[in-house]
Formats: C-alpha cells, sequence, structure tokens
C-alpha cells in the first residue's frame, strides 16, 4: 500500500509543481494538455496500459518531481562521437531535448524545410497548431505531459511530389555524465501528396545518471505519399524512455515503421497507426532484443477507418538475462472499414530462465467482410536445428547466435533503405557475437 | 446481399422457445440483502454454524468490494436490493421417486424435452434437477452409491457430508476471488455436489439441468466436484430459463478438483434467455468456473456452448498445479440481436510439463458484441509447459462486433505457446460452391457453421452433442432451416 501512495504523491507533486509559466510558446494548448494530464495523473500499476511497465515507480525512484520539467542544460562534452560514422551525412542532433545547430548537418540541397518547432510555430502556424490538437487528443498519460512541457522540437516538412530526397537522421543525445536528465521533445511531419520521405530515429547518451526522456511524435502522411520511419534504440545510459508516435495516413499512402529497440533501462513505445483513406498499405515491424535488467514495451495500435486497406504487423523479441519484453498489439476494424486485411504476428524467444514475456495482441472487429488475424509464439531456440548445426562442426555459441541472427533477420531484411539496414544488422550481429 | 440479409433478418426475428412460466407456489425471502438474508437463507436450509460463518465472511467481504467494469459489456446498474435471494418450490415431505415429484415440475421437463423418466430409460443419465434453487429429484443415486460416488444436492452433501464441504469448499474459488464469487458464496442456494472415489470411473455421465423460474429470483449455485486420485467423471451442465422482461442475474460458482492422475469433463450448453430481438429482457449470466489439477497427470476439460443470456461473463479456468497435469478449453459462443458475450478461459501452469489447450469459436450475428478475453500464464518454475490456443470469430451482419483479448504472459524460457486469432465472414465462394451442388442457402449457412463449430462440438459427450446441435441449429433457424 505504502508504494502506491507514494506513487500517487509524486503524480501529485508533479501537477502540483509544473510550472507552465517558464514557456512563452504554444500555451494554449499546453495548457489544455496539462488540464487533460491532471485528470488522468501518471499511471500506476493497475492502469491496464502500463500493467506492466513501472515507469512512475522508476521515476519516482530516480527522479524527484521538480526534475521532470526544470530547464535543459547544455552539455559540455563532444556528443559527436555518440553519431555513428558514416550516417551523419544529412542529421539533425538534439541534446538533451534542444535542437543542436552545430552538430546537425542539414543538406540545403533539399526542397524539404526542416526548422526546430519553435521557429515553426510562427512560418508554419497552421500546420503545427491544427498537429497539436490532433495529438493531445491522445489520452496517453506521457502524451500529455510532454504536450504540456516539451522544451524543443523538430518540423519537417516534405512538399507535394518531392521525392528521391536523403532520408534524414535524428539523433536524440543526452549528456548525463553530470547529472540527471528530463527531456520532452516533439516531432512533426508533414509528407504532402506524391512524395516520398524518410526518417531514422535513434537515441543514445553519455554518462550514467538517469535520463528521462518522452518524444511525441506526429507523423501525417497525405494521399499517395510514402513514408518510412526507423527508430533505433541502443542507449548505452539509464534511460526511461516513453515514444508516442501517431502516423495519420491518408487515402492511397504508404508508411513502413521499424522499431528497434536494444538497450535502455525501460523503454516504452506506443505506436498508433491511423487509417483514414482508402487503399492505404501500412507495413510494422519491430525487434526487440533485451539483456541485463532493461524493459521493452511495445504497444502498437492500427485503427482501420477507411475501407480497402491493409496492415501488416511483425514485431519479434529475443529476451535474455532479467530482462523484460511486453507487446500489446490492438488492431481495431471500424464499422466503415469493409474489405479490411490486417495481420499480426509477434514471437518471441526466452534465453534465460529469469526472463519473462508478456504479450496481449488484441483484435476489434465491427465489420463483418474483413480478413483479420494474429499470431503469437513465444518458445526457446530449436533444440534440433542447434544439434543440426553442432552436427557440422559449428560450436555451440556461433550455432546459437547464427540462429538468433536468422531469427532477428526477418525484420532487418524487412528494412528498405540500404544504409539503415547495414547499420542496424552490424548493431545486432555485433550484439550476438558478443553476447555467445 | 440483399438475399443475405433477408436471411439474416428472418434468423434474427426468431423468437425464443423456451418461453413459458409456470406457477409453483414459492417460499420465497423478502427483496433485498443484509445480514439477516444471509441468516435466514442458512437458516432456511438447516445448516450448521461453520457454514453460516462462512457465509457471512464472505458477505461482510463483498461489502467492501465493487463490481468488475472490465468486461467488455454494457449494462443498466444492477440494484443488488432489488432481488430475492432465496425461493424454493414448495415441497412437505421429500420424493423417494418420480410419482411423488410435483407433477407441474415434471410437466417442465417434458416441455424442455427432457423429461426424468426418458432421460433414465433411454440414456441411462442421472438427473439432479435444480428448480428455484432446490433440488427436487436426485436419480440413480442408489447405482451410484454402489460404487461410493456420492452426487447430490449441495445442502444434502452439507447435512451428510459436512466433512467433505468443509474442506473443499473455496478452496478453488476462495470466498472472496471476485465479486460475484464473493455474493455467490453469501447467499448461494444450492447446487450440486459429486465425489468420485479413488480408482472409479463414474459409470454414467452426471447431468443437471437448472432453471430459473419465479420472477425476480436470481439464481446462486454453487457446484462442487472432487475426483479422488485416478477417478474419472463427465459431468453435464445444461440451462434453459422462461421469457421475462425483468432483467434476471445468475451468478454461479463451480469448483473442481482433481487429484493425482483424475479427470474431470466438465460440459455446458448455456441457453438462458437472452431478451428479446429488441435487447429487453434477458438474463444476466457473470459466473466463477475454475478447477484445479492438484496432483501430477491430472486433467480438467472444459467444454462449453453458449447461445443463451442477455450477458455472458464467465472464464472457465484451470490452475495447473501437479506436474504433467492438462488443461482444456473448448467453447462455442453464438451471440444475436443485442446479446453480449465476453468468455475465455485462464490456464495457469504452475507444475513441470504442464499442457493446456484452449479452442473458442465465437459467432456473432444482429447487433451483437462477441468477445474472448483469455489467460495464459506460464510461471517460472513450470518447466517445459505447452500452451496452444486458437481463438476464431466468424461475423454475421455488418453491425455485430468480434473482440480478442488474450494475455500471454511467460516467464520460462522452456515454455512453448502459441496464440493464433481470425476474423472472418462466411466465404461468399463457400457459399457459392454449395449452391452451385444444389445445397440452398440456408442450408449450406447451416453446414459452413457447423463445420466451424465441430472441433468443439465433437468434445461434447453423445447425449449433449445432439442437444447442443439442435441449439445450434434452433439458434440458426431461419437462415438455416
Amino acid at each position: 500500500m505504502s508504494v502506491t501512495t507514494e506513487k500517487q504523491s509524486f503524480s501529485q507533486d508533479l501537477i502540483a509543481s509544473a510550472e507552465l509559466s517558464q514557456f512563452t510558446e504554444a500555451t494554449a494548448s499546453r495548457e489544455k494538455a496539462f488540464e487533460d494530464f491532471k485528470l488522468v495523473g501518471l499511471p500506476d500499476g493497475k492502469h491496464e496500459e502500463y500493467k506492466f511497465a513501472p515507469i512512475t515507480k522508476l521515476l519516482a525512484k530516480n527522479f524527484n518531481a521538480d526534475e521532470l520539467y526544470s530547464k535543459p542544460t547544455a552539455s559540455n562534452n563532444d556528443l559527436s562521437s555518440l553519431i555513428p560514422k558514416g550516417l551523419g551525412e544529412n542529421c539533425v542532433v538534439f541534446v538533451n531535448g534542444v535542437y543542436n545547430k552545430s552538430l546537425s548537418k542539414i543538406k540545403n540541397t533539399s526542397k524539404v524545410v526542416i526548422k526546430s518547432f519553435v521557429e515553426a510555430l510562427e512560418s508554419h502556424l497552421h500546420v503545427v497548431t491544427e498537429g497539436l490538437t490532433e495529438i493531445a487528443e491522445s489520452k496517453d498519460p506521457f502524451a500529455l505531459l510532454n504536450s504540456a512541457l516539451w522544451q524543443d522540437g523538430l518540423f519537417i516538412h516534405v512538399p507535394a511530389k518531392a521525392t528521391g530526397e536523403e532520408p534524414l537522421y535524428i539523433y536524440h543525445l543526452h549528456d548525463a555524465t553530470e547529472k540527471k536528465v528530463a527531456s520532452h521533445t516533439r516531432l512533426m511531419v508533414v509528407v504532402e501528396k506524391h512524395a516520398e520521405f524518410s526518417i531514422i530515429e535513434r537515441t543514445d547518451s553519455l554518462g550514467k545518471h538517469p535520463v528521462f526522456n518522452t518524444i511525441n511524435e506526429e507523423i501525417l502522411v497525405d494521399e499517395n505519399a510514402v513514408f518510412s520511419y526507423c527508430k533505433i534504440q541502443d542507449d548505452h545510459g539509464d534511460l526511461i524512455h516513453v515514444g508516442n508516435t501517431t502516423v495519420h495516413q491518408k487515402k492511397s499512402s504508404r508508411a513502413d515503421t521499424y522499431t528497434i529497440s536494444l538497450n535502455g533501462k525501460l523503454v516504452r513505445n506506443n505506436l498508433s497507426i491511423i487509417i483514414d483513406g482508402e487503399g492505404c498499405e501500412s507495413h510494422f515491424y519491430g525487434l526487440y532484443m533485451t539483456d541485463g535488467d532493461t524493459l521493452v514495451d511495445n504497444h502498437t495500435t492500427v485503427d482501420h477507418r477507411k475501407p480497402n486497406s491493409f496492415s501488416n504487423e511483425l514485431y519479434k523479441g529475443l529476451m535474455d538475462g532479467k530482462s523484460k519484453g511486453v507487446f500489446n498489439g490492438k488492431i481495431y476494424v471500424r464499422p466503415d472499414a469493409q474489405k479490411t486485411n490486417a495481420f499480426q504476428s509477434n514471437r518471441n524467444i526466452l534465453l534465460s530462465d529469469t526472463a519473462t514475456i508478456n504479450t496481449k495482441p488484441q483484435l476489434e472487429i465491427w465489420a463483418d467482410d474483413v480478413k483479420c488475424s494474429h499470431g503469437c509464439t513465444t518458445g526457446q531456440l530449436d533444440g534440433e536445428a542447434l544439434f543440426y548445426l553442432q552436427s557440422r562442426g559449428i560450436p555451440k555459441d556461433t550455432a546459437r547466435a547464427m540462429l538468433l541472427y536468422a531469427f532477428a533477420g526477418e525484420v532487418i531484411d524487412a528494412i528498405k533503405d540500404e544504409h539503415v539496414k547495414n547499420y542496424v544488422d552490424s548493431i545486432v550481429s555485433e550484439r550476438l557475437h558478443k553476447s555467445y | 446481399m440483399s438475399k443475405d440479409n433477408q436471411v439474416l433478418e428472418e434468423f434474427s426475428s426468431k423468437e425464443y422457445e423456451h418461453g413459458w412460466s409456470i406457477d409453483l407456489e414459492s417460499d420465497s425471502a423478502p427483496k433485498g440483502l443484509s445480514e439477516e438474508i444471509v441468516r435466514f437463507i442458512s437458516l432456511k436450509k438447516n445448516e450448521p454454524e461453520w457454514l453460516l460463518e462462512w457465509r457471512l465472511k464472505a458477505f461482510r467481504h463483498w461489502l467492501t468490494m465493487k463490481e468488475p467494469k472490465w468486461p467488455n459489456v454494457k449494462y443498466p446498474p444492477i440494484d443488488y436490493q432489488d432481488i430475492i435471494y432465496y425461493s424454493a418450490p414448495k415441497q412437505k415431505v421429500q420424493p423417494k421417486n418420480l410419482s411423488e415429484v410435483d407433477p407441474e415440475l415434471i410437466e417442465t421437463f417434458k416441455k424442455l424435452g427432457i423429461s426424468l423418466t426418458e432421460q433414465k430409460r433411454l440414456t441411462g443419465v442421472a438427473v439432479d434437477a435444480v428448480i428455484d434453487s432446490i433440488s427436487v429429484a436426485t436419480t440413480f443415486k442408489e447405482k451410484l452409491g454402489e460404487l461410493g460416488i456420492i452426487f447430490c444436492s449441495f445442502s444434502e452433501a452439507v447435512r451428510e457430508h459436512p466433512d467433505l464441504v468443509k474442506k473443499y469448499l473455496g478452496t478453488v474459488v476462495p470466498s472472496n476471488d471476485n465479486y460475484y464469487a464473493a455474493l455467490n458464496s453469501a447467499v448461494f442456494s444450492d447446487g450440486s455436489f459429486c465425489y468420485i472415489p479413488k480408482g472409479v470411473r463414474c459409470p454414467m455421465e452426471l447431468s443437471t439441468y437448472f432453471r430459473i423460474n419465479a420472477a425476480n429470483t436470481g439464481q446462486f449455485e454453487r457446484t462442487l466436484i472432487i475426483a479422488e486420485e485416478g477417478s474419472y467423471v463427465s459431468y453435464l451442465e445444461g440451462c434453459t430459463a422462461p421469457m421475462r422482461d425483468e432483467n434476471q442475474l445468475h451468478a454461479a460458482v463451480v469448483e473442481l478438483y482433481a487429484m493425482k492422475s483424475a479427470e474431470i469433463k466438465y460440459s455446458t450448453v448455456q441457453n438462458w434467455y437472452p431478451g428479446d430481438k429488441d435487447g429487453k429482457g434477458g438474463i444476466y449470466n457473470f459466473v466463477t468456473k475454475r478447477g484445479i489439477c492438484a496432483g501430477d497427470y491430472s486433467k480438467i476439460s472444459w467444454t462449453q456452448v453458449e447461445t443463451g443470456a442477455a450477458i455472458t461473463w464467465k472464464y472457465p479456468s484451470c490452475i495447473l498445479k501437479g506436474d504433467y497435469s492438462n488443461g482444456e478449453f473448448y467453447s462455442v459462443a453464438v451471440t444475436n440481436n443485442y446479446q453480449q458475450a465476453d468468455t475465455g478461459t485462464k490456464m495457469i501452469h504452475i507444475g513441470k510439463h504442464t499442457r493446456s489447450r484452449i479452442v473458442s469459436k465465437g459467432i456473432s450475428i444482429g447487433k451483437s458484441q462477441n468477445s474472448y478475453r483469455g489467460q495464459v500464464h506460464i510461471l517460472k518454475r513450470a518447466e517445459n509447459a505447452r500452451n496452444f490456443s486458437q481463438c476464431d470469430s466468424l461475423l454475421m451482419g455488418d453491425q455485430c462486433g468480434a473482440h480478442t483479448f488474450p494475455y500471454i504472459d511467460v516467464e520460462n524460457k522452456s515454455a512453448h505457446v502459441e496464440h493464433e486469432a481470425t476474423t472472418s465472414k462466411i466465404g461468399e465462394d463457400q457459399i457459392f460452391y454449395c449452391l452451385q451442388r444444389g445445397i440452398d442457402e440456408e442450408a449450406a449457412i447451416a453446414l459452413i457453421v457447423n463445420g466451424y463449430a465441430k472441433e468443439v462440438l465433437k468434445q461434447l459427450p453423445m447425449e449433449f452433442a445432439v442437444e447442443a446441435q439442435k441449439l445450434l441449429a434452433l439458434t440458426l433457424e431461419g437462415s438455416v432451416g
């Protein structure tokens, strides 16, 4: 009981002390979000969506309420080493939640508008406000918290028919060498009609102090546009991350999302795909490979609002050590969304006796002329396959790594961008060879 | 398509066939619920002190609990003070054979097509008929007695076998387990008790027919089945209820206890009054059913065919405690008009090498909502546990809904858990294929639905399978013929 009260009081502390007056921009939407946040508060262990992710407990343990919204601090260390070589040519870097122009390199040949969120509030006010209202409708406590307390963000506008653009890398770096860091970042991407664009996002940090990071992402993919989004978490510090990503798809658009979670203290990804037009195609893939006491929680929702669309989901997990994997995949098919095809698959392998997996694939169907299915498996490595490889003279550890690599390969192979694919491939294989 | 709709409409307008009421002189408690009522029920049934205490404890706990809101169902709030918690058909002397039983009761069974005499003669099934909370006739008792099998009403068990009841009551479903289990524990009226001694294979299917009869009477049965080491029993439960306008609450508790190498097979055909086609009336069926495989190599198998009740809320579960124990759950749930069903199972794997299998088939028609909610939990020490779950939903009509909420929690790496679910409608190509071969549309739908539910229906004991198929055909009548 005492733990619950402690958590509640942490939530109350936060509500009581949060100073919205420090912000000068978008104050109306902040206040509305904060009013909504007050109603829900930080989720406790009984919250259905946060049952297995004790974020509030971790926050209460590691932070004081006022540390969650303090002004961002600059970093004195050189963080450029955190940017992987070869992937930094067209990139935007955030340091402790603030857009860092000196580390960012944006190719100016591009037609794409990339600017800080605060600047965009002036130049693209209309688009931004609309987006803010939409995400404010989310009932997720951390999405609301972010909407109230965001410090900085990025606005990306891809004009109509813009194709062949270079992918954009976004790095969220945190310097926790000296003190704790809490950052709240937003991202808004508007891909106009017939345009094509792709984004790769990655978080990382220096130092061992706890880092709390929330990111709200609002992505609008307009008619016939193609968008690809890859989120990589391979954080070297004690990261507590909550990401809320909403992809809004219009008629005949296509979106591919990849969520790769490899490290961190507690990583929670809320991915929500809204199919709001006919003839859409949406693919979303996830890979979580965890070790130590990492907890990765993926909540995905695909909301079919219009007919004749297709969605396909594949999430795979490898849990080792004391790590925990959580998966919740929801498929909603609204009454109007006839002729929807929606597929979902979640496969997990537990590698140690102390690792756990909680999964909840969920279908909610209100239309009759649909084909929907989900499958979910949990098991261990196939003993016979392992034996086969060993009998051919391959050492057990290598054989194991090979099999695990093949398991993860299904997701990696689905990544279309060659650079990203090679990059993910290299970190995954490095991980596998290091561990086995 | 229009013919499709027409067929569905005809089918949707099919009224409940078993709707009638018989005037039995009720010996009822006043409306409402309080400690006095709990004492009244206990007194009425001449219960020993410990049972009264047990009821009161459950009642006091119930007062502190809140009605669960998580099921995916909607209904107006229930006024628990507007329910009569006890009513018994008036009978001065316990009947020794059928001829002494109230002829009106016999008539009741005849209307249902399950007359006791016929059951006795044709199928050899022993029937413990529960009408309005009290057991009226128990047959084949002597025959079972020879084998040492106890099969009687719950109140009789309390009188005759208090040690057994005291030892096992509430061990599988504790009195504070959930809101409705606590309510049942406080006010349960009667039910069935079954005890199979060591090494005995029960030679016949044991069966109970429940009916809700007097208006405004919530029925709170309690069933307790104990299978000793190496024994086997197959138990059948079936329900129909007369047409009513007020919603009736039905909160039963079923506890199964299987010792080493014992096997319990529990089959249900549920056909409570589902409300009329505008969603008025109907039974609220909030049931807690749970079995424990306490010993190694034990097995519990649940089979259910759910066609009735305005709201169904039940999760027959297995606690697989013994090593190598086995749990099974087979379910067909059909919802029509405004019916809502939230049903599924829980498989808790505690012992090593435990296995479970879940097959759930949902059919939603009209404006109904059908949900599967289940949990497979593999605990840390459950080495080599194995689970397979399959949940399929069939949608007929564009205003119904099918929902799946499976929870899979695995804490042991050697576990092997598979889950799959599909949602679809009857394929036009399938119907076309049948039409092409001279099978009309109604028969085609019947054929396809029967095939869809076959995997579950074949699990039912023969005597029951006939009734279940009849019931399914009846539910689909109009569209099927």
